[in-house]
This record gives C-alpha cells, sequence and structure tokens, in this order.
C-alpha cells in the first residue's frame, strides 16, 4: 500500500470508525457513548469524502450526527443512572462467537465470491456528481421505486408517532 | 500540478522550492488565513456589536482604550486569558473541555466554503450550502455536550431548551436555503452567486429571504430567540460552569456566527459581491460582499437589541405553526412556478449568464406570487391576533367580574 493522503485519510477515519465504535461499547456512561457513537459515524462521513461522496458525506453528518445522534442524547437523559452503570453484561463468549463469526461472514461475502457475487470490479473513472445522484433518484431506470417507497414508509412514521403522543384528551 | 500550483506557490517553485512542499506550504497558508481571519474580525466584531448596543441604549459604549474604545476587546480578552482555568470537580472533564473547541470549530469551518470574491476562496465544493448546515449541527452538539458535562441542572435545562430551538429552526432554515440552490441548480455558493448576475434572489423570492433571516437569527440565539443566554431565568443557560476563555470561546463564537449569517445572506440573497465595477479588481468585489453582509449584520444587531425575549412556547408554536408549513408552503410554490415558467419559456434554464431582460418575466411573476402569499399571512396573522386579544380581554374580564363578587 502506497503512502498517500488518501491512505493515511483511510487509516485515521478508520480509527475514529473502529475506536468510536469500541468506546461506544465499552464505557459506562451512556452520555459517553452517544459521543463515541458520533465519533464512529463522523469517521464513516470520512469514508465517504475518500470515496469521493461529498454529498453522502454531508447527509451522514447532517442527519445522523445532528439529527439522530441529538435525539439519542435526549433519550439517554431521559433514561434512569445515565452515569453509572453497575450491571454487567455476562455472556461474553456466546456474544464474540457471534459478532466473530458476522464478521467473518461479512468478509467472505465481499473478499470471495461465493453468494454468486461477481469479481471486484475496478472502480468508474467518473465521478458521480450530486446531479448524477439527484437525477438516478427520480429516474424511472434507476431509483425511483424505492425512493418513493422509502417517503412513504417516512410518512407512516411521522403520522403514527405524532398519533401515538397525541394528548386524548386535546 | 500546474493547475493545482499557482500563486505563492508558483513563487517558491521558480525560486527553488521543491514543488510537493511549495504545494503544502500555499495550502498551509491558505487554511491558516481562512481561518485566521474570521478569529481576528470577531475581535472588532465583538467591538462593532457593544457599540452599536450601547448607541440603540442611548449610551456611549466602550470608550476608554484605545481610539473610541478600539481597543476594550484585547484588553477583555488579556482579562479571560488571565483568569483561573476552573474545571468543576464533578464535571465530565474531556467533554467539559472539548465542547467550547468544537462549538468554536463549528463557525469557523463555515468560512471554508465562503468565496470572498470570483476567485479568493477556501474551497468551492459542490455541496457548498449542504456543508454549512451540516457544519453548523456540530454548534449544537456543543451546546448539548458543554450543558450536560457541567454537571449543573442549570447548565442542563439550558441545553435542553437551547437544543430543542436549535434542532427545531433548522427545519426552515433549510426548506429556505433550498430556494436559491433551487434557482442556481447548484449548491456551490460561488454557482449560487454566479447565477445571481440577472437578478437577485432576494427579489425572486422576498419570502425565502425572510424565513432564512428570521431562523438564522433564532440559530445564532439573538433576540427575540435568545434562550440560549436567559441571564434573568436560569442564571446564564449553558455555559454557566465556564470560565475565562472557554467561556470566552463560546462567547466568539456566537459573535462570528451571527457575522457568518450575514455574509451568507449576502451570499445567496444578495448577489455576494456581485455590484458596480466587481470585475475590475477582487479588492471592489470583496468590498461589495463585506458592505452588504455588513449591512445585514447592522440590521441583526439592530433586531437584537430592540425586542424581547420570547417564551419557549411561543417560539415552538411559531416555527412549527407557522414557519416550517410556511417555508414548505413557498419552496412548493416556487419550484411549481420556475418549472412551469421553464417549460413555457419565460425563464431562462440556466441563470449563470442571463441578462436582466431575461428574467423580467420570471421576477415580475415571482414577486406576484410572494406578494400573495404576504398577503394571505398578513391576513391571517392579523386574525390570530385578535382572536388572542379578545381572548386575553374575556380572561380579564372574568377574573375582574371574580374579584367583585
Amino acid at each position: 500500500m502506497e503512502l498517500n493522503a488518501i491512505t493515511i485519510g483511510f487509516v485515521v477515519f478508520s480509527i475514529f470508525t473502529l475506536g468510536g465504535g469500541f468506546g461506544v461499547v465499552t464505557t459506562r456512561n451512556l452520555f459517553q457513548g452517544t459521543i463515541w457513537l458520533m465519533v464512529s459515524l463522523f469517521g464513516v462521513a470520512g469514508y465517504f469524502v475518500l470515496l469521493s461522496a461529498p454529498f453522502l458525506a454531508a447527509v451522514q453528518i447532517l442527519v445522523y450526527i445532528g439529527a439522530i445522534a441529538i435525539l439519542i442524547t435526549f433519550a439517554v437523559m431521559l433514561t434512569r443512572s445515565v452515569t453509572r452503570i453497575k450491571s454487567r453484561y455476562v455472556r461474553l463468549v456466546p456474544s464474540f462467537i457471534g459478532s466473530l463469526a458476522l464478521f467473518l461472514v461479512l468478509l467472505l461475502g465481499i473478499t470471495v465470491p461465493i453468494f454468486g457475487g461477481q469479481l471486484p470490479e475496478a472502480a468508474p473513472e467518473t465521478v458521480a456528481t450530486t446531479r448524477d445522484l439527484g437525477a438516478a433518484l427520480v429516474d424511472e431506470n434507476g431509483y425511483v421505486v424505492p425512493f418513493m417507497l422509502a417517503s412513504v414508509l417516512l410518512t407512516a412514521a411521522m403520522i403514527g408517532s405524532i398519533f401515538i403522543a397525541r394528548d386524548e384528551n386535546a | 500540478m500546474d493547475e493545482l500550483c499557482t500563486g505563492l506557490c508558483r513563487l517558491m517553485v521558480d525560486s527553488g522550492a521543491d514543488a510537493g512542499l511549495a504545494q503544502f506550504m500555499s495550502l498551509l497558508v491558505g487554511v491558516l488565513l481562512v481561518s485566521g481571519v474570521p478569529l481576528l474580525t470577531v475581535i472588532l466584531l465583538i467591538w462593532i456589536e457593544r457599540k452599536v448596543a450601547a448607541r440603540i441604549q442611548d449610551r456611549i459604549g466602550p470608550n476608554r482604550v484605545g481610539p473610541i474604545g478600539l481597543m476594550q476587546t484585547f484588553a477583555d480578552l488579556l482579562k479571560l486569558l488571565g483568569k483561573e482555568d476552573i474545571t468543576p470537580t464533578s464535571a465530565d472533564r474531556w467533554l467539559y473541555n472539548a465542547a467550547p473547541l468544537v462549538s468554536f470549530a463549528s463557525v469557523v469551518l463555515i468560512w471554508a466554503v465562503v468565496p470572498f470574491t470570483p476567485f479568493h476562496y477556501g474551497v468551492d465544493l459542490e455541496i457548498g450550502a449542504l456543508f454549512f448546515v451540516a457544519v453548523a449541527s456540530f454548534g449544537t452538539l456543543a451546546i448539548m455536550v458543554a450543558g450536560w458535562a457541567s454537571n449543573n441542572k442549570y447548565a442542563l435545562l439550558g441545553a435542553f431548551r437551547v437544543v430543542s430551538l436549535l434542532v427545531s429552526y433548522e427545519v426552515p432554515l433549510v426548506f429556505a436555503l433550498l430556494v436559491p440552490v433551487l434557482l442556481a441548480g447548484s449548491m456551490s455558493l460561488l454557482d449560487i452567486v454566479n447565477a445571481q448576475t440577472g437578478m437577485w434572489f432576494v427579489v425572486l423570492s422576498p419570502l425565502a429571504f425572510v424565513i432564512f433571516y428570521v431562523s438564522s437569527q433564532a440559530e445564532t440565539g439573538r433576540a427575540p430567540f435568545d434562550l440560549i443566554e436567559a441571564e434573568s431565568e436560569l442564571v446564564a443557560g449553558f455555559n454557566i460552569e465556564y470560565s475565562g476563555m472557554k467561556f470566552g470561546m463560546f462567547f466568539a463564537a456566537e459573535f462570528l456566527h451571527v457575522f457568518t449569517n450575514g455574509i451568507l445572506m449576502a451570499l445567496l440573497f444578495f448577489g455576494g459581491w456581485l455590484g458596480p465595477l466587481y470585475y475590475e479588481s477582487p479588492l471592489i468585489a470583496f468590498g461589495w460582499l463585506g458592505l452588504k453582509g455588513g449591512l445585514i449584520y447592522l440590521t441583526t444587531l439592530w433586531l437584537r437589541n430592540t425586542v424581547p425575549r420570547l417564551r419557549i412556547d411561543q417560539i415552538m408554536a411559531f416555527n412549527w405553526k407557522f414557519l416550517v408549513p410556511l417555508s414548505i408552503a413557498n419552496l412548493i410554490l416556487i419550484s411549481a412556478a420556475l418549472k412551469a415558467l421553464q417549460e413555457i419559456g419565460w425563464a431562462p434554464r440556466d441563470f449563470v449568464g442571463a441578462g436582466i431582460g431575461d428574467l423580467i418575466p420570471t421576477t415580475i411573476i415571482m414577486l406576484l406570487i410572494n406578494g400573495a402569499m404576504a398577503i394571505y399571512l398578513l391576513g391571517f396573522l392579523r386574525k390570530r391576533g385578535q382572536e388572542a386579544r379578545r381572548e386575553s380581554l374575556t380572561a380579564r374580564a372574568a377574573l375582574a367580574q371574580a374579584a367583585a363578587e
């Protein structure tokens, strides 16, 4: 692997992503856990920049850190004993085996074409612009159906949450 | 390498420096300039803010240190630096110390995409407008972290309501931001300015500008949305446990954010550096941008020192029941009208390079749409105001009757 700016960036963002993930599962403090989660998500945003997808990087920051993680901090503060969690998770061996198996399956699935996958293709030379992304989302040969389905799902979720949260007497 | 290596870098290569090193050095200088200029600007801004506030309140303001008090901020800075650096015993040390840094960085990072002139900018991101919104969300995060890490219930309460305010007003801000993006057909701030050569976007969509103005006033936590610093209610708010320069950084971030928003509004709606003779020299272009941004900045100061603070429920109701529906309706109407005009050929497909003549029909129709919406809104607000007044009058009458009995 040659040492250039992209390699350094990859290493730095990998440290962010994995270190953040490690922090989430090891900290005894729920609030610090959410902060570690944000660090991890930030690392993922860095990957998007390295992959020449600035739009996805900005959306990653905006949606995951700016909205979802902030909401998680709100939810965390409404739970009891945010800082000092006494109970320990005891089933370490089964969870270790489970996560290792999942990791291996993912690793094999990506690197070895055993699930009918294709050989890894070379990255396309042209960089998809935000304009291409937008056109693909509304193109009938592109992703218009998944896009519409996702919109319907989100709308349904929003209406559902309003319905649940509504005051009965109002 | 050649197109990447111009100006200072070229100069260094010509005088015998290594090409890679020269490029790195010139990039470093650029980064230092882009981040250093805002840092110095904020010192002047604090003085301007204090002077303007003082004049509005019929005072003189800082006038002892230096000529007309210009050095006052430096004295304050030295004082803040000399203060004891306190971290409360029960605070979360790491997060407590990181919060002011994140808060300030969230504002300085915006300057990376701000183009000062057609040729001088940090970086012209394809997603400039989105970058600005994404970076601003770090500011929200910093406040939340500061409030929690201080381990003080006033700080936490303050952080709670500020964060709910910031998250809420981000919605109309983004919807209003989408209007210039839609008109220019690009999220790059450079393209947005270039698309305004024919007509400023504030003329095409004054309502979007008003929505953006109001919500950015809320985003910076200025009156009438100054819940961030409600001295009379929560002692100070989220920054109560902070002292010395850490407190100073929160403040510097706020002052700088206000000015940054002024510049952004000038870029998005007032044509940035466009003005008579802007193409003659970058200095003139920069002057136009500074003038427009500065004027908008002064109006925010004026507003801040004129209106009283609103209650949190009023602020939330105003946002969710008025500003958000309005911004969505505005966006839908503008996009539909623009598409229709382009289909019948009255509006240019591409605003870049369109002259003022090409845009006359578009302007007239857009103004009509905006005017109709404004008239409807004013009527709506009038009705709501009358209802509220009637309710308070009946409540007062009932109270008086109860007292009489």
